[in-house]
């Protein structure tokens, strides 16, 4: 086991370090030069050059490479081209908020899909079981971007209990800067509940046909008891390497939930620096977002190792 | 009425192997989607970029079923022939995928060796990308439109391509039919072609069927974000991006693409998971993604 985390660890840091070097490859090919965005329409070319000289453009590709490549290991990720601000510390910021929507979310998505998971189970077959199941169906089918808007729609404009986007700012009391939460929180917990409530259902009804399921009813255990002490227990462990997957998923839906909610997290920072061809912020939050979707992957397997005695890795041949 | 032929048909579903309920109602929705679109210009009652000054935000009437938009131009019309740029976004993206996904599978399956491990890490790459990542990545090196958002999509789903061809290749290849075709002397391209790739063919359609929601879902987040199909296309992804500002006052604009793009992907989920409980029952429900 602890061979294979070292192999897997190993793996990700070849998997960045060949990321980093398609980052900046695609990057550099950018249409516009950045010379001219930061000098603007009406430079003259000795200004564009000058701008070129000091930002190092014109040496050799891997002599930028090598200094973006070991900015990076010192913590320095360049300075922002747009905003005129070290790329680091923007992104820390970013990264704040996107973290905080994503764990609300996670946690959400865990509670509530694996409750529906048991009720489905547990009532298999039964109306309630149909009705999450469509519940769920649509939630996977439904566009992130518009389940959004019809959130807003709904609880922004016409019942205005709920801010459209945004964050709020500081001055605001701690209940009115969560309620900008609600509402991409919901969006994102129903795209990816499906997913958990399903695992949980069958993984449930799997376990409630097993003998010491049937040895805790003979007992004359209440059924309560039997359902969360003995069944839920075992019943979720395929449930939680499929939460670990969930956080991947979790990155891609919030670029576009945060598009939709004005929410100032990285997704939204990314697409921000993609229309304004601000090099290194795009290099800077696509590596980390690509690194936290690394990583959450690499947990995602190690759970599943961990829980699946019947997996063996590191001799795995395919 | 329905007492003889339903008895009839109970016995039918008896005899014969059952045609699952999701792939009838999604397979029914998806020809009339693939009708709208190949229509879309005989009944659109507007053509989709037709502006009107003086109909701007006009809500729902008899004359602009969905109302109008900030152009003036009519919604139903434009969710019409937003229904071409779906299916082409989900169909072309998944028809990229299939054309460089399914041979490089085959190969890597075949052949093993370096050939194999260097395509292996490579899809370990990608696939190390959150897929959105991938298509804004390859979207971001050119400027953005619809065409090349479907290339992109199509890219960012070439690796799970490669991967479930290069399984099924693997277990096929130790089968005494290959070993035959090998003892023979045939040449690699027709064991690939001829012996393998009929044999492999129904997990990789299933799996391509699930990706094709996937890629119009991914191909609309993209245009949504602006780095995918551009004004004054009618893409739903798009539509519903450019209604956004408008929702305190016009909330029809963005809810016709995207109730259409909902009926869509349910209707082609249904058609895919029906695709596979017809292919193998016995994987219902639990696999997603």
């Amino acid at each position: 086991m602890i061979g294979y985390i070292v192999q897997r660890l190993f793996a990700i840091l070849a998997i960045l370090v060949v990321m980093s070097l398609l980052i900046f490859g695609i990057t550099q090919i950018l249409p516009g030069n950045v010379a001219h965005v930061i000098a603007g329409q009406f430079a003259t070319p000795d200004v564009v050059h000058a701008i070129e000289l000091k930002l190092g453009l014109d040496d050799p590709v891997y002599v930028q490479y090598w200094r973006w490549a070991s900015g990076i290991l010192k913590g320095d990720l360049g300075q922002s081209l747009i905003m005129e601000r070290p790329v680091g510390p923007i992104i820390a910021d970013a990264l704040g908020a996107s973290a905080l929507l994503a764990a609300c979310s996670f946690v959400f998505v865990a509670t509530i899909g694996i409750a529906l998971g048991v009720v489905a189970a547990v009532r298999r077959n039964k109306a309630i079981d149909h009705a999450i199941s469509i519940f769920t169906y649509v939630g996977i089918s439904v566009p992130e971007f518009f389940w959004g808007i019809v959130l807003i729609i709904v609880f922004a404009r016409y019942l205005n209990w709920l801010p459209p986007g945004g964050r709020g700012d500081t001055s605001e009391s701690l209940l009115t800067r969560m309620s900008y939460l609600i509402l991409p929180t919901a969006t994102l917990t129903f795209t990816l509940i499906a997913h958990v409530s399903r695992m949980t259902r069958s993984s449930m009804i799997e376990t409630l046909r097993t003998q010491y399921v049937r040895n805790a009813r003979a007992k004359g255990l209440p059924e309560r008891v039997v359902i969360l002490r003995h069944a839920l227990r075992n019943a979720l462990l395929p449930t939680i390497t499929v939460l670990a997957v969930d956080v991947g998923w979790l990155i891609g839906g919030i670029v576009v939930v945060e598009t939709v909610f004005s929410y100032p997290g990285l997704g939204r920072l990314m697409i921000f620096a993609l229309e304004r061809h601000d090099l290194p912020l795009i290099q800077g939050s696509i590596l980390v977002i690509t690194a936290i979707y690394c990583t959450a992957n690499l947990i995602a397997d190690l759970l599943y190792a961990c829980f699946n005695p019947k997996i063996r890795y590191g001799n795995a041949v395919r | 009425m329905a007492t003889p032929s339903a008895d009839a048909s109970a016995s039918v579903a008896r005899a014969a192997p059952r045609v699952p309920v999701k792939l009838w109602i999604g397979g029914t929705i998806v020809v009339m989607l693939v009708a709208v679109a190949a229509l879309a210009p005989l009944i659109a009652p507007y053509p989709f970029d037709g502006m009107s000054i003086v109909n701007r935000f006009k809500p729902p009437s008899a004359q602009h079923w969905f109302g109008t938009d900030e152009f003036g131009r009519d919604v139903l019309s434009r969710t019409l022939y937003g229904a071409r740029l779906s299916l082409i976004i989900g169909f072309g993206a998944t028809l990229i995928s299939l054309v460089i996904g399914v041979p490089l599978g085959l190969i890597a399956g075949f052949k093993r060796g370096w050939i194999d491990e260097w395509l292996m890490r490579g899809a370990d790459v990608l696939m190390s990308f959150p897929p959105i990542m991938l298509g804004l990545l390859v979207l971001a090196a050119t400027t953005p439109s619809l065409t090349k958002a479907v290339i992109a999509v199509g890219i960012v789903y070439v690796p799970v391509l490669i991967r479930i061809t290069r399984s099924v290749t693997l277990d096929l290849v130790n089968e005494e039919f290959i070993q035959a075709a090998r003892a023979r002397g045939e040449r690699t391209f027709y064991i690939l072609g001829a012996e393998i790739l009929p044999n492999a063919w129904p997990p990789i359609v299933v799996e391509a069927s699930l990706r094709i929601t996937f890629a119009i879902l991914l191909g609309a987040a993209l245009s949504f974000v602006g780095m995918g199909a551009q004004p004054p296309s009618s893409d739903w992804g798009l539509m519903i991006a450019e209604a956004r500002p408008f929702i305190d006052r016009a909330p029809w604009i963005a809810l016709a693409p995207g109730f259409a793009m909902c009926v869509t992907v349910i209707a082609i989920n249904l058609l895919g998971d029906g695709l596979r409980e017809a292919v193998d029952p016995r994987l219902q429900l639990s696999r997603g993604g």
